[in-house]
C-alpha cells in the first residue's frame, strides 16, 4: 500500500500540487532561554502527505512542530530564527500574525483538551464562533463535515449537545481533531496524539490519518517507531536538535543513510 | 505496643477536639441568635417600618432592602473591578504592573474597614455634601474588589494551559481565549468568590457609620442615606427598649442567614468543580 503511495504520484482532490511542498523549513533553530533545542533543520513538507517526525525524549521534535504553527512562541522566553516557509511565504517575516498562521495550520495535542465547558457540537465549531461566526445553519453543517471527517459522527450524533468530558480519551481525541478541522486548514500538526491512548483507538487514529491525506497535509511527531513506520509517507529523524535523517519512509526505515539512523530503529539507543 | 496506641488515641483525639472547637463557636452563635432572635420574627418584621421610639412592633423592612440596595451597589463596582484584575493579574503573571496589582489588593484586603469608610466619606460624602447609598455601596465595593480579585485570579491560573493551547491553535486572538474559553471555564470559581465577597462585606458597619448613614425611613434613592441591617442593629442593641434588643436580635439572625446561604451556595458551587475532571 505504502509502496504504491511512493511509486505512483497521488494526484490530489482538492487541487494542491502533488508532492509539492506545501511547508519548508530552512536553518531554523529554537530556543528555549538560553537551551538551543533545534540547531538548523532544514526540512520540506509534502503536499497531501503523512511526514512523521521520530526521535527520543528532548530532541526537539514537538518544539520542530510548535514552531511551525507559531505555538512555540507563547512560552515565556521562547526564541526561533531561521525561516519557515508556508507556501513559499515566511511565517516569520515581520508583519506575519501568528492568529493568521495558525488558523492556517491547525494543532491536535499530545492529551486530548477539548474545551471542557463547552458540549460535542460547541467543541466542533469553537474555532468558527471564536472567529465570530454565528449562523446557526452553518455552524451545524460544518459540525457534521468536520465530525464524519473525524470518524466520530455515529458515536455522537444523538448526543451533540452533551459535554465533551463525557467521551472516552480516544473518542475526544478525535473530536480535537474534528475541531482543528472544522476551521479548514491547510496543515494538520500532531503532536504526539495517540501516546495516552489504548491501542484500539490508536489504530482509529491511524485510520483517520490515512483518509484524511486525501485533503489534507499531515505531519506527525512520535515516539513510536512502528506507528511512524505504519502511517508516514517520510520520516525525519530528530537527535539533539539536529536533523539527522530524512527522507521516504521505506527508505529511512530499510536503508538509513546514517549510522546514528540505524542505532536508533534498531533500538541501540532512545 | 500499647503505648503507641495510646499516643495514637491521644492524637486522634486532640484533632478531633481542635476539629470541635473551630467548630464550636460558629454552633453557639447560632444557638444564641435562634434562641433570641426568632421570637422577634413575625411577618411585620419583614413588611414594617421601625416604629416610633420606645414602642413595641413595626420592623426592619427597610434596612433589609437598604442592605440589599448597598450590595447591589458595591457589586457595580467591586464584581467588574475584581475579575478584570484577577484575569489580568493571572494572565500577566510576571508583568510588573500585575505584581503591583497584586500586592496593591492585599494591602486594600487589609485596610481597617473603618478606614475604607473614612475614605469613602472623604471622596463621596463631602463632594456630595450627602450621606447617601452611593457612599455606603461606594466604601463596600472598595472591600469587595481584593476578595474578588485575589479568587478570581486563583481560578482562572488553575485553567490548565492546555485549554489555552488549543484556543490559540485555532487561530483563536489571545483576547477572544481569554473571554470565550478561559473565563467561561474559570466561572464557576469566579462565581464562588464573588458570592463569598458579597458574603463578607453583607455584615460590614463600620464602613457604613459615615456613608449610608442609615435611615429610618423608606428610601429608594441611591443619592440618600439608606437603612442597613447592620446599623440598624448596632442602633437597636444600644437602645434602652426591650422590644428593639428582640429586633436586634431578629436582624442579627435575618443577617446571618442572608451571609450563610450565601456562603453555602458558594461552596456547593465550589465543590462541583472539585467534582468535575478538569477542577482535579
Amino acid at each position: 500500500m505504502s509502496d504504491a503511495l511512493l511509486t505512483h504520484p497521488h494526484v490530489a482532490r482538492d487541487g494542491q500540487e502533488p508532492d509539492g511542498a506545501v511547508m519548508e523549513t530552512r536553518n531554523l533553530h529554537a530556543w528555549y532561554g538560553s537551551l538551543h533545542v533545534l540547531r538548523g533543520i532544514d526540512l520540506s513538507i509534502a503536499s497531501c502527505r503523512i511526514t512523521a517526525v521520530i526521535g527520543p525524549s528532548g530532541c526537539g521534535k514537538s518544539t520542530f512542530l510548535r514552531c511551525l504553527n507559531r505555538m512555540h512562541e507563547l512560552v515565556p522566553g521562547a526564541r526561533v530564527a531561521g525561516q519557515v516557509l508556508l507556501r513559499g511565504a515566511d511565517v516569520y517575516a515581520p508583519g506575519v500574525d501568528p492568529v493568521g498562521i495558525r488558523r492556517r495550520i491547525g494543532m491536535v495535542f499530545q492529551r486530548p483538551n477539548p474545551f471542557p465547558t463547552m458540549s460535542i457540537l460547541d467543541n466542533v465549531v469553537a474555532g468558527l464562533r471564536l472567529a465570530g461566526v454565528c449562523d446557526r445553519r452553518r455552524l451545524a453543517e460544518v459540525a457534521e463535515r468536520a465530525l464524519r471527517q473525524a470518524a466520530l459522527w455515529d458515536e455522537v450524533k444523538d448526543r451533540l449537545q452533551k459535554p465533551a468530558a463525557a467521551l472516552s480519551g480516544g473518542q475526544q481525541q478525535r473530536l480535537c481533531i474534528a475541531r482543528a478541522l472544522a476551521v479548514k486548514p491547510e496543515v494538520l500538526l500532531l503532536d504526539e496524539p495517540c501516546s495516552s491512548l489504548d491501542p484500539l483507538s490508536t489504530a482509529r487514529i491511524e485510520d483517520l490519518m490515512e483518509d484524511l491525506k486525501r485533503e489534507y497535509t499531515l505531519v506527525i511527531v512520535t515516539h513510536n517507531l512502528q506507528q511512524a513506520a505504519r502511517v508516514s509517507d517520510f520520516t525525519a529523524l530528530l537527535l539533539n536538535g539536529q536533523l539527522v535523517e530524512f527522507g521516504p519512509t521505506e527508505a529511512v526505515f530499510t536503508r538509513p543513510r546514517d549510522r546514528r539512523t540505524e542505532d536508533y530503529i534498531t533500538g541501540r539507543f532512545g | 505496643m500499647r503505648w503507641r496506641r495510646f499516643v495514637n488515641a491521644m492524637v486522634t483525639l486532640l484533632a478531633w477536639a481542635a476539629g470541635a472547637a473551630v467548630l464550636l463557636p460558629l454552633l453557639l452563635v447560632l444557638v444564641f441568635l435562634i434562641r433570641n432572635g426568632l421570637a422577634a420574627l413575625n411577618w411585620d418584621f419583614f413588611t414594617r417600618l421601625p416604629g416610633p421610639a420606645g414602642e413595641a412592633g413595626g420592623g426592619m423592612a427597610n434596612a433589609i432592602v437598604g442592605t440589599l440596595m448597598l450590595l447591589v451597589l458595591a457589586s457595580l463596582l467591586g464584581v467588574p473591578l475584581g475579575i478584570l484584575g484577577g484575569v489580568y493579574a493571572a494572565e500577566f503573571p510576571s508583568a510588573p504592573l500585575a505584581r503591583t496589582t497584586r500586592f496593591l489588593a492585599d494591602v486594600l484586603g487589609g485596610v481597617p474597614s473603618i478606614v475604607v469608610g473614612m475614605f469613602a466619606y472623604v471622596v463621596v460624602v463631602l463632594p456630595t455634601r450627602h450621606f447617601s447609598a452611593l457612599a455606603g455601596g461606594f466604601a463596600l465595593g472598595l472591600m469587595l474588589i481584593p476578595v474578588i480579585l485575589r479568587t478570581t485570579e486563583e481560578v482562572v491560573r488553575l485553567v490548565p494551559q492546555s485549554v489555552r493551547e488549543a484556543a490559540l491553535a485555532l487561530g483563536v486572538p489571545w483576547w477572544r481565549t481569554i473571554v470565550g474559553v478561559v473565563i467561561p471555564t474559570a466561572a464557576r470559581g469566579i462565581v464562588t468568590g464573588v458570592m463569598m465577597g458579597v458574603a463578607r462585606i453583607a455584615g460590614e458597619t463600620a464602613p457604613l457609620l459615615f456613608t449610608a448613614f442609615g435611615n429610618r425611613f423608606w428610601s429608594w434613592s441611591p443619592t440618600q442615606p439608606v437603612a442597613a441591617l447592620p446599623l440598624q442593629i448596632y442602633a437597636y442593641a444600644i437602645s434602652p427598649f426591650p422590644d428593639w434588643h428582640r429586633q436586634a436580635w431578629a436582624g442579627a439572625l435575618v443577617l446571618m442567614v442572608l451571609v450563610l446561604s450565601l456562603n453555602v451556595t458558594a461552596h456547593a458551587l465550589a465543590g462541583d468543580q472539585a467534582a468535575s475532571p478538569w477542577g482535579r
